[in-house]
């Protein structure tokens, strides 16, 4: 893939990711603002998510979008403010993408397994 | 220095005294922030796994002030990059004119601020 193009389908994967994550993160504000009220437990956010396909489903795309653009937008920062770029970078972002997908999955299942 | 540096260098004094650049500023910021956050915050729910016990001496020592404090602004954080994210897709995609900018950002600001406030009275 040229530089030109991969520059592209990273501008192209931020944006995406990003409209997915607008609509995360309003959900997610919502809940956590409601969720403390009297307190947050591991028992009070079980009885909510525990088994329920709808709150894995959501996580799990909440996850995968976080996992796109959170790498992406470090690596803007590495190169404009660090001017830390290349291919050893790159790399390095992408094992922090797979790293960030695998434990936000996990978180996923602990609190929406059957 | 040439007078092209030169001129770069004023234009660079004045694009900082913008808004927009703050925004830009917070909107980094707070992406930076969240970004280290998160393997905390994934650790934390893994621990829903086995050990709720755990998870609730956790959440518990969340409760200390300074904690509630880094919350709170954490949330705040993650309102004001949803709202800098937002303006950027508008502005981007719908076209959004460039005399509107300060509003939205005023806006912007306003509904992160009202999501922490709302956060750290909720849970108070």
């Amino acid at each position: 893939m040229s530089a030109v193009r991969a520059q592209t389908f990273l501008w192209l994967a931020q944006r995406g990711s990003a409209a997915v994550l607008a609509l995360a993160v309003v959900v997610h504000l919502a809940t956590m603002i409601v969720a403390v009220r009297g307190g947050l437990s591991a028992a009070e956010i079980l009885e909510r998510t525990r088994g329920s396909v709808g709150w894995a489903l959501f996580y799990g795309i909440f996850v995968l979008a976080v996992a796109v653009h959170a790498p992406i937008g470090l690596r803007a920062i590495l190169a404009e403010w660090a001017g830390l770029k290349g291919r050893a970078v790159d790399l390095a972002l992408a094992l922090i993408a797979l790293t960030l997908l695998a434990s936000g999955l996990r978180a996923v299942y602990a609190v929406a397994r059957p | 220095m040439s007078v092209a540096a030169a001129s770069f260098r004023r234009n660079d004094a004045r694009a900082r005294g913008h808004a927009a650049y703050w925004a830009f500023v917070v909107h980094r910021m707070s992406g930076l922030a969240l970004t280290l956050f998160l393997p905390l915050h994934f650790w934390t729910l893994g621990m829903l796994l086995a050990e709720a016990p755990a998870f609730d001496m956790f959440v518990s020592w969340t409760g200390a002030p300074m904690v509630k404090l880094a919350e709170t602004l954490l949330v705040l954080g993650l309102a004001a990059h949803l709202a800098g994210g937002l303006r950027l897709l508008f502005v981007e995609f719908v076209g959004w004119r460039a005399d509107a900018q300060k509003t939205m950002l005023s806006l912007g600001a306003g509904l992160a601020i009202a999501c922490a406030l709302a956060f750290a009275l909720n849970g108070g």
